[in-house]
């Protein structure tokens, strides 16, 4: 029934290789980089990207919506019905700017791919960040600037520490994942084969995750694997939520660069309360988006567990080796934002 | 399909930002008496949110009123800080790359609610070139620039033949020509901003 766990030495192999794929992805966009950018201009001669169609609507929405949130801060000093709009703007700035690109739901989705997680989980991943990415903005210009009256400076240092901090637990994250999606790919490549009879029930899959926590250093409890279940009260199970934790913070710790300029915009016009909410309007609105791609992240998974369980053994290889490549994608985002080989909104400071 | 849900998460990770700041720029092009380049003056007003921002935690005796020197500090921030992205200026000589000094002359002034940096880029070699061509803009387009609707672009003390073109970045018609998402996502997008840069270029016979 169950396949031999493997050596440390074979698990090593695993994470030596992928941290090998993970540095010559990251020099090859680095090269790309460079090719594309040789002194901060266009490559004479070189194809201009174009912007148009959806994505190009987007940005220009997003641009849009942004620019009439200060001016209707200002409108709600006189006219507070002025802060409707605003929670209106704020939403709908929300819902446009996750869509955009952006490291957050990269990362979400990669998790709940990697850990064969529910999309009710997703949503409430994608909820709890953004609500922890307007509450670290708030707090933060709570803090430095309504508080301690620091300088812009002093804040987009603030920002800049936060940022680094967010990028090495991504990474960490990601490891982590590596590490415990390594052993799990390891062992179905080692398996002979797979118990037949329950190749396609989510309970084999849920059990041989199960195993595969069991050899990490993350520690969970025996019901941790059926936890996976889609029974909500399994869900909330022991160390059901905990595991989450860390995908929360890995996304949620970065603020985003536009909440922090509305909210020191509303606190020097006196309106800081309507910049708070704003900013949390803002978050539901970047949960809503986020979580829809992580709805669709789990989906295809599920597409491809079923497609895969069809054929005799071979699933569980397929799927262990999508998990760990999810799990690998993560660790690569961490890398390549904290090496800057990646970059992710850029931080306020001129 | 691992290569589908890569394409689905990943073409998220480029940077790609809307901007969160936008700056109306008016530039002058400084002339030697022998006709070669020597710099570039930039004045670049920032728009009214980034101002509060910049001005926050700044002392200053009456509320909304700065002046030059209380602002110096936050000037010499800026300027340092605009190292790190090249000043946003890309200058080239008849298609030659050329270097800047580090910036001179700069300050802030606060007016109508909003900031201008004023600073001078000097070329680290005066040139004298048929053509001079000179872009402005964010290649991650955080900031956006706009140049002025009057007076973008002035030439000082230029010898008489020269004759400046200026092309600002979202004329309606290049637009219409330049849509394709493919261009968009097939991750050829390091330099995206420069579909936003503003371009000068000076042709001296």
């Amino acid at each position: 029934m169950k396949p031999n766990s493997p050596s440390g030495s074979a698990r090593f192999l695993i994470i030596a290789i992928a941290a090998l794929a993970v540095i010559l992805l990251t020099d090859g966009v680095k090269h790309v980089l460079m090719a594309q950018n040789p002194f901060g201009g266009p490559r004479p001669g070189a194809a201009e990207p174009q912007v148009g169609g959806m994505v190009g609507w987007i940005l220009a929405r997003q641009s849009e919506f942004y620019r009439e949130i200060s001016s209707t801060i200002r409108a709600a000093k006189s006219d507070g019905s002025a802060v409707w709009t605003l929670l209106a703007i704020s939403f709908a700035y929300g819902i446009f700017h996750a869509a955009g690109p952006g490291h957050g739901k990269a990362v979400i989705s990669s998790y709940l791919v990697a850990n064969q997680e529910t999309a009710r989980r997703g949503i409430v991943l994608s909820f709890a960040s953004a609500l922890l990415q307007a509450l670290v903005a708030v707090v933060l210009v709570g803090i430095c600037a309504w508080l301690l009256n620091a300088t812009a400076q002093t804040m987009c240092g603030a920002e800049k520490a936060i940022e680094i901090a967010s990028y090495a637990l991504i990474a960490a994250f990601g490891a982590r994942l590596v590490w415990t999606k390594g052993g799990g790919f390891m062992r179905a490549l080692q398996a002979p084969r797979p118990e037949p009879a329950l190749a396609v029930t989510h309970h084999h899959h849920d059990h041989g995750h199960h195993h595969d926590h069991g050899h990490s250093d993350h520690v969970h409890d025996e019901h941790c694997g059926h936890s996976h279940g889609p029974l909500p009260n399994e869900l909330a199970g022991p160390g059901g939520w905990r595991r989450g934790l860390g995908a929360i913070f890995a996304v949620g710790l970065r603020p985003c660069s536009g909440a922090i300029l509305v909210l020191v915009f509303a606190l020097a016009q006196g309106l800081f309360w309507a910049g708070i909410a704003a900013t949390f309007v803002m978050g539901l609105g970047t949960a809503i988006t986020v979580a829809t791609i992580a709805v669709l992240a789990v989906s295809a998974k599920d597409l491809a567990r079923r497609l895969s369980g069809g054929s005799e053994g071979g699933g569980t290889l397929v799927m262990r080796g999508i998990e760990f490549g999810a799990a690998g994608l993560v660790l690569l985002f961490g890398l390549g934002l904290l090496l800057g080989y990646l970059t992710a909104e850029r931080v306020t400071c001129l | 399909m691992l290569l589908g849900l890569v394409s689905l998460v990943g073409h998220a990770a480029p940077a790609q930002a809307h901007p969160h700041v936008w700056i109306t720029a008016t530039s002058e092009l400084l002339y030697a008496p022998d006709g070669s380049i020597t710099g570039v003056r930039h004045a670049w007003t920032f728009d009214d949110m980034f101002s509060t921002y910049a001005l926050q935690g700044i002392e200053t005796k009456t509320k909304g009123v700065y002046s030059r020197e209380q602002l110096a500090p936050l000037a010499q921030v800026n300027v340092e800080s605009l190292k790190e992205f090249a000043f946003f200026t890309f200058a080239k000589a008849d298609g030659k790359k050329e270097k800047f000094q580090e910036p001179v002359d700069y300050f802030l002034e606060y007016k109508d609610s909003a900031l201008t940096l004023h600073f001078t880029l000097l070329l680290k070699t005066p040139v004298k070139t048929k053509q001079l061509a000179l872009e402005v803009f964010d290649p991650s387009y955080f900031i956006d620039f706009k140049f002025d609707e009057k007076d973008p672009i002035k030439l000082l003390d230029a010898p008489a033949a020269c004759q400046m073109k200026f092309q600002r970045p979202n004329d309606e018609t290049a637009k219409t020509q330049r849509l394709s998402e493919n261009n968009f996502m097939n991750g050829d997008n390091s330099n995206y901003g420069a579909m936003f840069a503003n371009k000068v270029t000076v042709d001296c016979p």
